[in-house]
């Protein structure tokens, strides 16, 4: 793995400035600049409608940027479009696979799309559904597959071609914990076979998990781009999680904890209260000065930093994953 | 999981454009592809081959002697014109599964591969020629049925059902460019009818001209294209001849062609 990857540093997978994408009014993406090394996972990052999927539309040729300019492995994506095509693989929430059709229907579909003879897109379509561990259903439509089924399958069909670049728009929103944690094993082989990966994702467990760099995305701007060790480590080295016994007491203690840590405090549920918190020994004084004030709790704990503190801390505000796990 | 180590892109052979040839074959995997779904979905089969019979029944039975005295004197023709109207209402809705494809997302993929631009459009709308070809069969079948004899034979029977095929593949060009323009597919399709419907039933496809108030024969004999189309079709059944109005038709439908291919492509872009 880590011999593929030193040697195809040179070439950027992924090179992108400046990239602006208006609706109307809406600055969509507004000045994003990505550079992808070859053989890593990059994790995007962001809540819904942070620019995620209209990022990776830009960049998999699909719209083109108002402003900014993007090469994927050297390639003009408004110039050489087509060549980059050859070189990408594109997963997107869509469902771009035909529900009347079998899955090796479908696989051997794109296969001759891209231009292999029938016998080898047979063979093709016959070796990703052997590795996908759907071999048992590739002669069954479609409308009996659950969604993690469909998830793999539509990944497989990105594969077809065996793009050195693949795209992936959140992969495993709405899978079940078991799938997610099969299609996390799909994307690591994928790049130990030296593929670079772009992934989008409302987790931030996941990019933790994946990706050598996260990038942070949120109104259309990069709010940070960094390992997830480094990013953890920009918020300091752990956190303040407590709960309120009266919600109504929470903006108050807020107050309080901002005024003594110096730091953003995130209200993540009505009640519950995180802060970054670098020194453990000012807990005391957050625990004296609500004691002061009045304000009981019903729990008090200290954390590693994960990537939401990283998030709350670089946005300012919970992350649509977050409240959607809850 | 074994994973074939994937070649570095610095090694690839690319190439920036697609050829005349990848086009051609990639419209004919998609031509299939809508081929195997319609295969699955046997139930649209109702459309073309229930409709042409029921209308070719209703048409025949309901004016046939009121029209030209009897049902043998009808047949040639009400057969040309039940045969254009399957066709023509056929290809009003040929935008409907391209629509499918964009509105599912289907077309974010094709846009994304190394294919020609016009292949899914071209794939959806060829793969329709199966319903024209099996609606003029069940058409002339029917009328076989009830009587009907063409003086100039199987062979003028398979060219007319060939010329209409061709006339209603156009077509579906602009039906296409409609579907693509207009916000959901219901839209789509009640403009279809509304353009449809008067256009089929204001010309001489089951009516001759002469009977009609003056205006009314101007506007179905000189206007509408339709009718063009019709009367080209019952000379080749009755007299086995190619004549003006074949020529207007086929020059005419193919002016739309060249006009409605980039148009329809150019919507297409925009939706996709």
């Amino acid at each position: 793995m880590t011999n593929t990857r030193m040697k195809n540093k040179a070439i950027l997978a992924v090179e992108a400035h400046g990239l602006v994408k208006t609706f109307g009014d809406n600055r969509a993406v507004d000045g994003v600049s990505l550079s992808i090394p070859t053989g890593s996972i990059c994790g995007v990052l962001g809540p819904n409608g942070a620019g995620k999927t209209t990022t990776i539309n830009m960049l998999a040729t699909l719209s083109k940027p108002d402003a900014g300019n993007i090469k994927i492995f050297g390639y003009d994506v408004l110039r050489e479009t087509q060549i980059v095509r050859q070189l990408i693989g594109l997963t997107g929430q869509f469902a771009s696979i035909d529900e009347d059709l079998t899955a090796l229907e479908n696989l051997m579909i794109f296969g001759r799309l891209y231009g292999f003879s029938r016998q080898d897109s047979k063979r093709k379509a016959n070796e990703l559904l052997a590795e996908f561990e759907l071999s048992h259903v590739a002669s069954r439509p479609l409308s009996k597959f659950s969604g993690g089924m469909r998830r793999r399958l539509d990944l497989a069909v990105s594969l077809i071609s065996q793009p050195p670049l693949i795209f992936l728009d959140e992969p495993t929103t709405g899978l079940d914990p078991r799938t997610r944690t099969q299609m996390w094993q799909t994307i690591r082989s994928l790049v130990k076979g030296g593929s670079t990966v772009l992934l989008t994702t409302q987790y931030l467990d996941e990019a933790d998990q994946l990706a050598d760099n996260i990038v942070v995305i949120d109104k259309g701007r990069v709010v940070a781009n960094d390992t997830p060790e480094g990013l953890k480590r920009s918020v300091g080295s752990s956190s303040l999680r407590m709960t309120v016994k009266d919600a109504d007491n929470a903006a108050n203690a807020a107050q309080i904890i901002e005024g003594i840590l110096a730091a953003k405090v995130h209200l993540a549920e009505a009640s519950e209260l995180i802060a970054p918190m670098d020194n453990t020994d000012k807990l005391t004084d957050v625990l004296t000065a609500l004691k002061d004030a009045g304000i009981a709790l019903s729990g008090v704990n200290i954390l590693q930093p994960t990537l939401d503190e990283v998030f709350f801390a670089l946005t300012g505000e919970g992350s649509q994953a977050k409240k959607e796990e809850n | 999981m074994t994973n074939p180590t994937i070649l570095p892109a610095a090694q690839r052979n690319l190439k920036n454009r697609v050829g005349v040839g990848r086009a051609i074959r990639n419209s004919g995997t998609l031509t299939y592809r809508s081929l195997l779904k319609m295969s699955k979905n046997p139930e649209i089969f109702v459309d073309f081959v229930v409709l042409p019979v029921m209308f070719t029944l209703l048409f025949t039975f309901l004016f046939g002697g009121a029209i030209a005295g009897n049902i043998p004197n009808y047949l040639p023709i009400v057969i040309p014109g039940v045969l254009l109207m399957s066709s023509f209402t056929n290809c009003t809705t040929a935008g409907s599964k391209l629509r499918e494809d964009v509105d599912k997302g289907t077309t974010s993929r094709f846009k994304s591969m190394p294919i020609a631009r016009i292949a899914p459009l071209a794939g959806s709308l060829t793969a329709d020629l199966v319903r024209y070809v099996m609606g003029g069969i069940t058409v002339f079948t029917t009328g076989y049925l009830l009587g009907y004899r063409p003086e100039a034979g199987i062979s003028a029977v398979i060219f007319s059902i060939l010329f209409v095929m061709f006339v209603a593949w156009c077509l579906s060009w602009v039906f296409a460019f409609i579907s693509l323009c207009t916000k959901t597919i219901s839209t789509a399709s009640a403009i279809g009818v509304v353009v449809m419907f008067p256009l089929v039933f204001l010309s001489n496809a089951f009516v001759p001209a002469e009977t009609m108030p003056d205006w009314l024969q101007f506007f179905v004999l000189h206007i509408n294209p339709l009718s063009r189309v019709v009367t080209a079709v019952r000379q080749l059944l009755t007299y086995g001849t190619i004549g003006a109005d074949f020529w207007f038709a086929l020059f005419g439908t193919l002016a739309l062609l060249i006009v409605f291919i980039p148009l329809t492509l150019i919507a297409y872009k925009r939706k996709a």
